[in-house]
């Protein structure tokens, strides 16, 4: 008996082994799979200031369109932000922003006016709560939505121009098929 | 130049072909000497030496082949194309060579043999035997990564026709800590499969005893001091570079490093108590094989894709797998010879839960407890995608939250443990040896809690700088004990102080510079200051008192990038202290963005600043300005950590051997007793 505990750690080891057998044949990048093809969670933001009306769930119903996670503190949003702008120009789908963790709403209506205003519409999510709801891991983020407000895809990492043109631009056109 | 064309075409082909030779080299060498270890054949055992010789002088120069194609910018090898850039300063071409999959792997493997070598031509007071088997299983592990490069990541393989200038270093690599960060840690990585192979060839040998913990020490030493170091400079490296003042993240890759500096500090502690007191023989042999089998886990996580982290290298799922059955095969062959083997290994003598041995014991299972609660927050995203619990990250607070309260009880002890005798300690005595360090401890705490006002918030971070302050003080204590300091003249005490071992040097010297990391640690997580905002130029900001003023900025272009340089006067109640000229740099090849933070130290505390970008108008920069007390001390104390490893590495006892046992077996005897089956 006291001679199978010297066996522990060789059945550890095996364990852990046969976990990254099945976890190398997988991407921890893909999107987690319990929000896609779920309706968007219910939601309505506060709106920045001076800026309008603010998003809430009911938006984004009727059209496809795209919602970005986005945050004036966020590096790797300046670097996405050119490829949004753009995009935002050619009106090819409505883009809505929400904007994650502002420390003050305002330091978000300064990153627009400095970097660009691609959104349509622009909530304002200062607690988490919404982006929790979106499972959202990081800014940015950007989910691709459906005429019936079901979340069909979503980015992780900033959009570039490649993301665009081989999978969001292909798949908005998908879903506005009639089916 | 058609001359010049053919040197340079041979010299990676060389290379290659100086792989290949030491694959075949390295297969001999995994069984001649074992063969002859169990025959008790002395020419055979023999072999092993040459063999290390001819390993290390192949795989060197494959090494230096490559090393010579960065240098020449030969872009016609892939991997030189993939990664450098004519116009790269010269420090950066060569440190462009182990910055990639291909040649940090290479680099790992020039690591292997290279300690193989010094194992092989360091004292010959090693018995033959032992030294024979560990070359045999330093050899498998070298054959098993020859064939990995070989098979999956050929670093010399050619492109034709070769392209005209390289793709460039990712310039978050193009850093003087950076140069040096990879090839410390692979040192460490790497130096602790000496212990590894130590630790099979004794299982194997059937026998661990004072000696054998002695011949093992020194290795687990240099690889801990390299490792130690290779950690703090990659800290360092994240703290000046990537612009959020930040040193430690838990992101994956950092803990990939830290699990094995956590097990092998157990290790390092356990292989005492076999030396001095023959006890713990079986658990030090665990946790030889297991500081080996995290340094392989942590390079099969960074490598194969499995986990995401900022600095992960290329994913390669077949790469992962070939990491993995390396894994499998090395550690998963030890551990079951483990099971065979170690309940063979007679115990040594007794000891009660409280003495020097216990608190050892202590400092082991504290250790390995956070080595496995850090492995399993960084293994659980995985885990709980295994078994389709959906996708999760495990951030800062689980490790946080698990970690402090583990290193707690640790740093208690670590002051007691020192004071207590062997076999059986006396807890009491020990305890009121420390009354200063108490007492000191408890002062500094309340004394910082009311400087901080008093605030609730306050109290565990003041507990923690009280820790560092019993730590230290207690440290110095024993040290002060031991050399009978104000007990006898200071010339005695002096004197005792020169003939004290070095290893005892060495603890006090590495455990006062925990203390020091501890208050580093505590003060910089709790009371930095920061402040970001877009900044005017003229605009005064004020971080913990001290003013920040962005005073100009100004666009210059360097040799390999171009950047705008911001110039703050950083000033004190109104006397300037410094100017801090921080850059924000956009790299030409490839082109991205990096940061480089202006840092003044005061040697007690930084300041620290970062510009962004300009506004629209060009007025105003975005800048992010931190206060962060206490930093410097993480660095004097990973220098002391690492002096305090060097200086117990100098310890007489492991340039002249063990005197202690002899062991029957003789170099030469042709009738020595094969091991006992």
């Amino acid at each position: 008996m006291k001679k199978l505990i010297y066996l522990v750690p060789v059945i550890v080891l095996a364990v852990i082994a046969s976990m990254f057998m099945v976890g190398l044949g997988r991407d921890p990048k893909i999107v987690p799979s319990v929000l896609i093809d779920r309706p968007v969670p219910e939601f309505a933001l506060e709106a920045l200031p001076d800026r309008g009306r603010p998003l809430s769930s009911t938006d984004l119903k009727g059209e496809v369109t795209l919602v970005n996670i986005f945050g004036s503190w966020c590096v790797a949003c300046i670097a996405e932000h050119p490829v949004l702008v753009a995009i935002g120009k050619t009106g090819e789908v409505p883009i809505h922003g929400i904007a994650w963790r502002e420390k003050d709403p305002r330091d978000a209506m300064r990153w627009l006016g400095r970097h660009g205003d691609p959104y349509d519409l622009v909530g304002h999510d200062a607690d988490s709560r919404v982006a929790i709801d979106f499972g959202v891991t990081g800014a940015p983020e950007t989910f691709v939505v459906d005429a019936g407000g079901v979340i069909r895809y979503k980015h992780i990492g900033p959009v570039t121009p490649e993301v665009w043109e081989n999978t969001l631009k292909p798949l908005i056109a998908q879903l506005r098929k009639p089916s | 130049m058609p001359g010049d064309l053919m040197a340079a075409f041979s010299i990676a082909e060389l290379g290659h072909f100086a792989l290949v030779l030491a694959l075949f080299v390295a297969i001999a060498q995994s069984v001649v000497p074992l063969v002859g270890a169990h025959r008790g054949d002395a020419a055979m055992m023999g072999m092993a030496r040459p063999g290390a010789v001819a390993l290390a002088l192949l795989v060197g120069f494959a090494f230096c082949a490559l090393m010579y194609s960065f240098v020449v910018s030969d872009f016609s090898v892939s991997n030189v194309f993939e990664n450098s850039h004519t116009d790269k300063p010269m420090l950066y071409k060569i440190s462009g060579v182990w910055g990639n999959h291909e040649g940090s792997l290479l680099l790992w493997i020039t690591t292997l043999v290279v300690f193989g070598l010094a194992v092989a031509l360091s004292s010959s007071n090693i018995p033959p035997q032992l030294r024979a088997r560990a070359l045999s299983v330093q050899a498998m592990i070298t054959v098993g990564f020859l064939l990995f490069i070989l098979l999956t990541s050929n670093p010399f393989e050619r492109i034709d026709p070769a392209p005209f200038n390289g793709r460039g270093l990712n310039p978050l690599l193009q850093d003087p800590g950076l140069a040096f960060h990879p090839p410390m840690l692979y040192l460490g990585y790497v130096g602790f499969s000496m212990a590894f192979s130590f630790a099979v060839a004794a299982l194997i040998e059937g026998r661990v005893d004072a000696a054998w913990a002695r011949w093992v020490r020194p290795w687990t030493l240099v690889a801990w001091t390299f490792l130690t170091a290779g950690i703090a400079l990659g800290s360092w490296w994240a703290y000046y570079e990537l612009g959020w003042g930040g040193w430690w993240y838990w992101d994956p890759v950092e803990n990939a490093s830290f699990m094995p500096w956590l097990i092998g500090t157990a290790l390092l502690h356990s292989a005492i108590v076999v030396e001095k007191r023959d006890s713990l023989k079986s658990w030090t042999i665990l946790l030889a094989i297991l500081t080996f089998g995290m340094s392989l886990l942590g390079t099969f996580l960074v490598r194969s894709g499995v986990i995401t982290s900022v600095h992960a290298f290329a994913s390669d799922p077949t790469r992962g797998l070939f990491i993995l059955m390396l894994l499998v095969v090395s550690v998963g062959g030890a551990l079951v010879l483990y099971a065979w083997r170690a309940p063979q290994l007679k115990g040594g003598g007794l000891f009660a839960p409280v003495s020097r041995e216990g608190a050892l014991l202590l400092n082991n299972l504290l250790m390995s407890t956070a080595a496995a609660t850090v492995l399993l927050g960084t293994l659980y995203p995985l885990i709980a995608d295994t078994l389709n619990l959906g996708k999760v990250s495990v951030g800062p607070p689980f490790f946080d939250g698990v970690f402090v309260p583990l290193m707690v009880p640790a740093i208690i002890a670590m002051a007691v443990g020192p004071m207590l005798a062997w076999k059986r300690g006396d807890l009491r005595g020990a305890l009121g040896r420390l009354w200063m360090a108490a007492g000191l401890g408890v002062a500094g705490m309340v004394t910082v809690w009311l400087m901080r006002g008093g605030a609730v918030g306050d109290i565990l971070a003041s507990f923690g700088i009280g820790l560092a302050i019993w730590l230290f003080v207690g440290t110095i204590m024993e040290f002060g004990d031991r050399i009978k300091l104000f007990r006898a003249p200071l010339s005695e005490s002096g004197r005792r102080a020169r003939n004290l071992p070095r290893a005892a040097w060495g603890m006090t010297i590495a455990h006062a510079g925990i203390a020091l990391i501890v208050a580093g640690v505590t003060a910089s997580s709790a009371w930095k200051g920061e402040a970001v905002q877009t900044q005017a130029f003229g605009e005064t900001v004020t971080v913990n008192g001290w003013d920040f003023t962005l005073l100009s900025a100004e666009t210059f272009e360097q040799e390999n990038y171009t950047g705008v340089r911001g110039t703050f006067r950083l000033s004190r109640d109104g006397e300037e202290v410094a100017l801090l000229t921080p850059e924000k740099r956009t790299y030409n090849q490839p082109p991205m963005p990096t940061t480089e933070a202006a840092i003044h130290t005061t040697g007690l505390h930084d300041l620290y600043a970062v510009i962004g970008d300009p506004t629209a108008d060009g007025t105003a920069f975005v800048t992010r300005l931190y206060f962060e007390p206490l930093v410097p001390f993480l660095w004097y104390g990973a220098g002391m950590l690492c002096l305090g490893g060097l200086v117990s590495l100098s310890d007489r006892r492991h340039r002249v051997g063990a005197p202690v046992r002899r062991r029957e077996a003789k170099a030469g005897a042709t009738a020595a007793k094969p091991a006992k089956a």
